[in-house]
């Protein structure tokens, strides 16, 4: 039972003062969970600290690997309006790729 | 012995003429301020129209975790060439921040203030920030702290703050009902719980109104920051600056909207709208009452380094300050050395102003040539091309931005910036076919001089056609003076009685 730290973190910091268990730590290429102190906060909060503040949709994951902060839950941005900020997003990084590459 | 004759225009020229780099209200911004206010604001180049002329202040990115979202923020978002509050490459530790302010006032004694502002909220961080101000406070005691915050965790940090000796607090308050509170925040982190919406708007109000009031009791400078945000808390801002008038705040500052749909913002994606440079300048109009406010503010990056408007940051990068030997004791010296200068400079200005403010009272006219119709004369905006100290110092297609000042029948005020591409780095940068020189262009609608130490051949065409009249007749001179000299020019051959130029054309 515990949570999961996934790369769309952008290492904010936010999370990690406030488990219950030091389970956060600070890592390459971003945090992690210890997975064997992560208790999901049960007995110390509500709700699962981590989770709460985490600024970044689908950063993490509960441990059926569900996201517990799915897209468009936080900022309240249309799902479809994100896709297409993503791709437009992905399309540009994938352009600097063929600069570089030619 | 032969005095020439004088006219009344002449002599009232020589009276309005003294060497004087201010006239009325941008000069005296801050006289309404109680002295010991003024003391701690005159060289702060956030707070002083004047001082930033002078002044550089930086920011060190230390606090990366926030506890609110707003909507017009991205914590993806991260890109060395934006230029907007929160956005920050390098996240540095506390030891880490020290030593960069520390190499930075040693190369730069004109810095004089040293602020945290994110990339997150400061007081979110409350370890990284207050380890930060600790051992400057020890270290570096020569350079003015300052905090920049949404507010929500104010009240429980006061005794802290108080503890570092923190003077200047800026607070952002975009609303102080929870109704639009709700269209700004979509979330707050408060008590261990996310709280949605409106219910946390409320929170996060009632926090920021409680942090204010505390703070003006300990007698900490408060400063408020609202983001003008079109349709959303436009009509509301005059409100709330009347609110945190009266519980204490000395400034309040209202920004335009910053919101483009690459920034991946809500506001950005949902097509949410600026104001125009003319909408907020009529709010920031209305607001300002008898409190000054920031014209001159930049909105900088977390980790801005340098006078307002400029960002030295890529001399200081890790890599390089690792490197630099720092004798601090010695820097302080040469700093204080510095610092002397400037304020001897500042001093004269001020009493070359009160001169002239002493002449005006005296039933003189206070500014050159002008008489009693001036009133009647409409206002012009002039824009300037300046690299600081209050002169026309730079060329126009090296200006990556703008000062805006208006010319009226009685001052010289400044209104503004407005940030551009310079026009030299070559047209094809800014995409969508649009030349740099467009984009100055575009951004320096409604100005009818644009004053600069020199401007090429090839841009004085399209400037004219656009209703801007280049001028590089008056490098390195007082900024305000050589506004009001090319006023008074207008004035003789008679242009303020027109419509300006672009109006003429459109009727
Ligand atoms: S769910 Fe709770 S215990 Fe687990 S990592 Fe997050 S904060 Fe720590
Ligand atoms: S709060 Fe979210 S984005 Fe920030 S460090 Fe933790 S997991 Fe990463």
């Amino acid at each position: 039972m515990a949570f999961e730290i996934i790369e769309s973190c952008v290492n904010c910091y936010a999370c990690e003062p406030l488990c219950p268990n030091d389970a956060i730590y600070q890592a390459k290429p971003h945090f992690m969970i210890d997975a064997d102190k992560c208790t999901e906060c049960i007995g110390d909060f509500m709700d699962a600290q981590c989770a709460s503040i985490c600024p970044i949709e689908g950063a993490i994951l509960d441990d059926l690997g569900t996201e517990v902060n799915p897209i468009g839950s936080l900022t309240g941005i249309p799902m479809e309006l994100l896709a297409q900020y993503q791709a437009a997003l992905d399309a540009t990084y994938q352009a600097a790729l063929n600069d570089k590459s030619a | 012995m032969d005095l020439p004759v004088l006219n009344t225009s002449e002599a009232a020229e020589s009276g309005g003429g003294c060497d004087s780099h201010s006239c009325g209200s941008t000069g005296d911004q801050l006289g309404h301020l109680p002295e010991h206010i003024r003391e701690k604001v005159h060289n702060h180049p956030c707070y002083s129209e004047q001082a930033h002329h002078y002044f550089a202040r930086m920011h060190v990115a230390v606090a990366p975790a926030c506890n609110i979202q707003c909507h017009y923020c991205n914590r993806k978002y991260d890109c060395s060439n934006e230029s907007r509050p929160g956005v920050v490459s390098e996240v540095l530790t506390p030891e880490q921040a020290v030593k960069k302010v520390m190499a930075v006032a040693a190369n730069i004694p004109q810095m004089t203030v040293l602020g945290i502002a994110g990339p997150g909220d400061p007081l979110a961080n409350p370890e990284r920030t207050f380890e930060t101000f600790r051992e400057l406070t020890e270290k570096a005691p020569d350079i003015k702290l300052c905090v920049s915050t949404n507010g929500l965790a104010l009240p429980e940090s006061i005794d802290e703050l108080c503890k570092h000796n923190i003077d200047h607090v800026t607070i952002t308050i975009n609303c102080v009902d929870p109704d639009v509170g709700g269209k700004i925040y979509p979330w707050i982190f408060w008590k261990n719980k996310r709280i949605m919406g409106r219910e946390g708007a409320a929170i996060l109000i009632e926090q920021q109104q409680k942090g204010l009031e505390m703070l003006a009791e300990r007698g900490i400078l408060v400063k408020v920051n609202s983001v003008m945000i079109p349709g959303v808390n436009d009509a509301h801002l005059a409100e709330v600056s009347r609110v945190v008038k009266a519980k204490g705040a000395f400034l309040h500052n209202v920004m335009p909207l910053i919101a483009e749909p690459e920034h991946g913002t809500f506001y950005g994606l949902m097509g949410q709208p600026g104001p125009t440079h003319e909408e907020l300048q009529k709010l920031q109009d209305a607001c300002s009452g008898d409190m000054n406010m920031m014209r001159h503010c930049r909105q900088c990056r977390a980790d801005a380094v340098g006078m307002l408007g400029e960002d030295r940051g890529q001399e200081f990068t890790l890599d390089k300050i690792e490197d630099m030997e720092i004798d601090y004791p010695a820097a302080m010296v040469k700093r204080a050395e510095v610092h002397a200068r400037i304020e001897a400079e500042l001093k004269i200005k001020d009493q070359a102003n009160a001169a002239k403010a002493e002449l005006a009272k005296a039933g003189w006219v206070a500014i050159q040539g002008m008489k009693q119709d001036a009133p009647k004369l409409r206002p012009v905006l002039m824009a300037v091309a300046t690299k600081g100290g209050g002169v026309i110092n730079e060329h126009f297609g090296h200006a990556s931005e703008f000062l805006i000042y208006e010319a009226s029948g009685h001052d010289v005020r400044f209104i503004g910036h407005r940030k551009t591409l310079p026009y030299c780095d070559g047209g094809d940068t800014c995409g969508d076919g649009e030349s740099a020189l467009d984009v100055t262009i575009r951004e320096l609608s409604g100005c009818e001089v644009v004053l600069c130490s020199k401007v090429g051949y090839e841009p004085w065409g399209p400037l004219e056609a656009a209703g801007i009249t280049p001028n590089g007749e008056h490098a390195m001179e007082a900024i305000e003076d050589a506004v009001l000299a090319v006023y008074e020019e207008m004035r003789v051959a008679g242009k303020l009685e027109a419509k300006p130029l672009m109006q003429q054309k459109a009727a």
